[in-house]
């Protein structure tokens, strides 16, 4: 049971540990996510975040420019490492055909908020202000309640959500952050689909002996 | 076979650029004309009778592919396709006993032959128990297309009679997966399915066929192009990567390669083995990567990890550079990483970058295939004389010397007239020239069969590395037979993994399969039994496993058995079960007791193995007998 004669490093190495993919620090990443628009492609995309251990934060879908490829874009947290790498599982995948990390800067990042507020006469207007303070935009009145739409980061989102939150948010629902890379870069569509046809070709049926 | 796969790539119309050799590259090939013209008039003669259906439209793909045997089960939906396979004679097809059996004997099959392994189930519970042999081969890169049926379009999501949703089921255990509804895809998915499952990194397919679309009318071809934009392995490693590997290589003093599946699967042993000697680096190999090199070469040093020799360990630790070739640093080889090689730069080869960076940082990443980044290595790297490296060979011989004395095996307990598993490893690799396709099922077998057999042919040691699945032995050792007639073919399985699809044995029989079972009966699950002894204090529970009458068992399969209770009746045995025409078991009663020994506990690191427990000698006396009709009184008095 005793562990006998442990194999014994040179001693100047003792102290050296090796780096463990995934351990470092973790922060706040964008990744777009060019797909094939087919049905179960977000299914298998999440099945593939989830079974890899990432937990996405945020999850937005829709087609590009080409309505035969969908655009996913996935906010998640993790160290550098752990996301290149999962970059790289979703590239394992047939039907992704592009994925980018987008950069901290050079990048311009929006979400829509629908969000139902209690508003009782008294305070209705002070809840407009805000709202004008804002520039969101009010879609319904009610008797009880308002309807705001509200665009913009994240952040910006979410303290207009906590000043409304003293007011009583009813319901409300965010679509998750899209992105774009500013300035005349992009992502080159036709370049990839370009890539295929390839020919289809078999190899010879092989014999079985030497 | 290497000199088969040359002479095929000899056709190739490829003048000027490398040979690729790889079973998973894409290749231009001639069709075999004999074949399409007996095909051709075969559907000529069906289209008189009846309408060309989906069913049709499947077999002439899985033919065009160059398919030659399926196994399978049959079921309610999937009988459209049994329906037609009479006209399908080059389709040979195999009824396993459980579905499980097909796809592992699929899985050995494609490992032992380099071919695409089919196999076949119907919808529901012949879908389900497809599944752990598809996650088999997914954590070890097999090619495989696995075929299910399923219910008619209509019924989708009704949860109708044996309804499952299988492809969300093989999601995430397949390189891809389809749901053909409509026959007019067939042609083009099959076509899709099997370039996905053996090109760059190889790995299941799965395609599940609705009833409806195997039985609609179809005219669709196989067709010419195939369009999967976002599939696109990359092949050959960044000219500049390969310079800096070449660098760290020509300036390393201790360097060694560790060897994984991948070179198999590229068919790369003749390079490896070139790079090697030019460069004077020793070999080192992953389970999966055992036949990667002869093992009688000078510079094979041995099976690294955790049942790995101590010798190779330490001479990893003490690495100032490793060369990983298509292995991709698991768990059960590295130990804990933080303390895994802490001296050494790492250059890491693989044809899957998402294997690059995922268990160990890499200093210099290749991604391409093994075999074409090897043989842009051998070009950069310079010849390194012997002589240079003579202060390291000798300690690593050293190291070797040690290692092996202090073994059991190297102790020689097996004299003293106990039967050791090591020493009918050992024996069954000398008897079998070691070149036989032997198949290890899943527990201290396994280790000792890849410690001690001796392999020498790439190819020829087949076994669950990834997914440990016990059961793999006896069905893929089918398939291996059928892919590689040619050879010898051993099933080495333990008598826990054997039971656990023991069915297969009439499929032997009856199919004229000539495996022949090497049976390693200690009537325990002996790694469990080891583990619970060495990191369980000792508290047994479920590794006693009484065992069936084995004789009894085969006899009324129909098969013959040797029995070897001591170390002289081995070879007899083996000769017997050698000299039998048709599948055969010998049966070996082996130490109870036998620790796969060096160890490293989980969670520890490759310089904390467990190497002799004070056990180089075997206990003094056996254990008594243990059978099912047997005393069962002593359970828990083992040690």
């Amino acid at each position: 049971m005793a562990m006998n004669d442990p194999i014994s490093a040179p001693a100047k190495h003792a102290a050296k540990a090796r780096y463990v993919p995934g351990s470092g620090q973790t922060h706040r990443h964008v990744l777009v996510v060019l797909v094939n628009n087919q049905p179960g492609v977000l299914n298998r995309v999440s099945s593939m975040v989830r079974s890899r251990n990432f937990n996405i934060e945020s999850l937005a879908v829709g087609h590009t420019e080409r309505p035969d490829i969908s655009r996913m874009t996935v906010t998640l947290r993790g160290d550098d490492f752990a996301v290149e790498q999962m970059g790289k599982q979703l590239y394992r995948l047939v039907d992704v055909l592009k994925v980018q990390d987008l950069p901290e800067s050079g990048v311009v990042e929006h979400e829509l908020a629908l969000i139902k507020v209690r508003a009782t006469e008294s305070k209705r207007s002070e809840i407009l202000r805000i709202i004008e303070l804002y520039k969101g935009r009010v879609l319904d009145v009610g008797p009880e309640t308002v309807i705001i739409e509200h665009s913009g980061t994240e952040q910006e989102i979410d303290s207009l959500v906590a000043l409304l939150g003293g007011f009583g948010i009813k319901e409300m629902v965010r679509t998750g952050t899209i992105a774009l890379g500013r300035g005349s870069g992009a992502i080159d569509l036709d370049a990839i689909l370009r890539a295929g046809p390839e020919p289809a070709v078999v190899p010879a049926r092989q014999t079985s002996t030497e | 076979m290497t000199t088969e796969k040359i002479k095929d790539t000899a056709a190739m119309p490829q003048a000027g650029a490398p040979p690729r050799r790889g079973r998973h590259l894409p290749r231009s090939t001639e069709t075999d004309a004999v074949e399409r013209a007996r095909a051709d008039m075969l559907r000529e003669a069906r289209v008189s009778t009846r309408d060309r259906i989906g069913a049709d439209a499947l077999c002439e793909a899985l033919i065009h592919q160059g398919v030659d045997v399926i196994f399978g089960y049959p079921g309610g939906v999937i009988l459209p396709l049994y329906d037609v396979w009479a006209d399908y004679p080059e389709l040979r097809t195999i009824l396993v006993r459980h579905e499980q059996g097909a796809a592992h004997a699929a899985d050995g099959y494609a490992r032992a032959s380099g071919r695409v392994g089919v196999c076949l189930g119907t919808s529901g519970p012949g879908a389900t128990n497809l599944v752990t042999g598809i996650a088999t081969a997914q954590l070890d890169s097999v090619p495989m297309v696995a075929l299910t049926g399923n219910v008619p379009g209509a019924l989708l999501g009704k949860d109708a009679f044996q309804e499952i949703d299988i492809s969300g089921i093989t999601l995430p255990m397949t390189k891809h997966n389809y749901l053909v509804r409509d026959a007019d895809d067939i042609p083009r998915i099959v076509a899709e399915a099997f370039h996905i499952a053996r090109t760059g990194r190889p790995g299941p397919v799965h395609i599940d066929f609705t009833k409806d679309a195997l039985t609609a009318e179809t005219q669709a071809q196989n067709p010419t192009t195939l369009n999967l934009p976002g599939f696109k392995p990359r092949f050959d490693g960044h000219p500049r990567q390969v310079k800096l590997a070449a660098k760290a290589i020509a300036e390393a003093e201790r360097p060694v390669i560790l060897a994984g599946h991948g070179v198999l699967i590229a068919d790369a042993s003749d390079e490896l083995t070139e790079l090697a000697h030019k460069a004077q680096i020793p070999v080192t190999w992953t389970l999966l990567g055992v036949g990667d090199i002869d093992e009688s070469d000078p510079l094979a040093y041995g099976y690294m990890g955790m049942h790995g020799w101590k010798h190779v360990n330490k001479a990893i630790q003490s690495a100032d550079l490793l060369i990983a070739l298509g292995m991709r640093f698991d768990d059960r080889v590295t130990g804990s990483v933080s303390t895994y090689a802490p001296d050494a730069q790492i250059i890491h080869v693989d044809i899957d970058p998402s294997e690059i960076g995922k268990n160990v940082a890499v200093d210099i990443p290749i991604v391409g295939d093994v075999g074409n980044v090897l043989r842009a290595l051998i070009k950069a790297v310079p010849e390194v004389a012997p002589d240079r490296r003579t202060a390291y060979f000798d300690e690593l011989a050293e190291w070797r010397k040690d290692s092996e004395a202090i073994s059991w095996h190297g102790s020689g307990g097996w004299k003293e007239g106990l039967l050791t598993a090591d020493y009918v490893m050992q024996r069954l690799g000398e008897m079998t020239d070691h070149d036989a396709t032997v198949v290890a099922d899943v527990g201290q077998h396994q280790m000792w069969l890849a410690r001690y057999y001796g392999f020498r042919r790439p190819d020829s040691h087949l076994s669950s590395g990834g997914l440990g699945t016990m059961g793999y032995g006896l069905p893929a050792a089918m398939g291996a037979a059928l892919g590689r007639p040619d050879k010898e073919t051993w099933a080495v399985v333990g008598d826990g993994g054997l039971q656990m699809t023991i069915q297969e044995m009439l499929t032997t029989v009856v199919d004229r399969i000539p495996v022949k079972i090497c049976l390693m009966d200690n009537k325990k699950l002996g790694m469990i039994r080891q583990w619970q002894e060495i990191v369980y204090g000792g508290n047994y529970h479920s590794s006693d496993l009484p065992a069936p009458q084995w004789d009894k068992l085969a006899e009324a399969y129909g098969m013959p058995t040797f029995k070897a209770s001591s170390p002289e009746q081995v070879d007899d045995a083996i000769r017997a079960a050698q000299a039998h025409d048709g599948p055969a078991l010998v049966w070996c009663e082996t130490q109870q007791t036998q620790n796969v020994l060096p160890m490293m506990p989980a969670g520890k690191g490759l310089s904390d193995l467990i190497d002799d427990m004070g056990q180089d000698k075997p206990p003094a006396e056996a254990e008594p007998e243990r059978t099912a009709a047997g005393d069962a009184a002593d359970t828990g008095e083992d040690r």
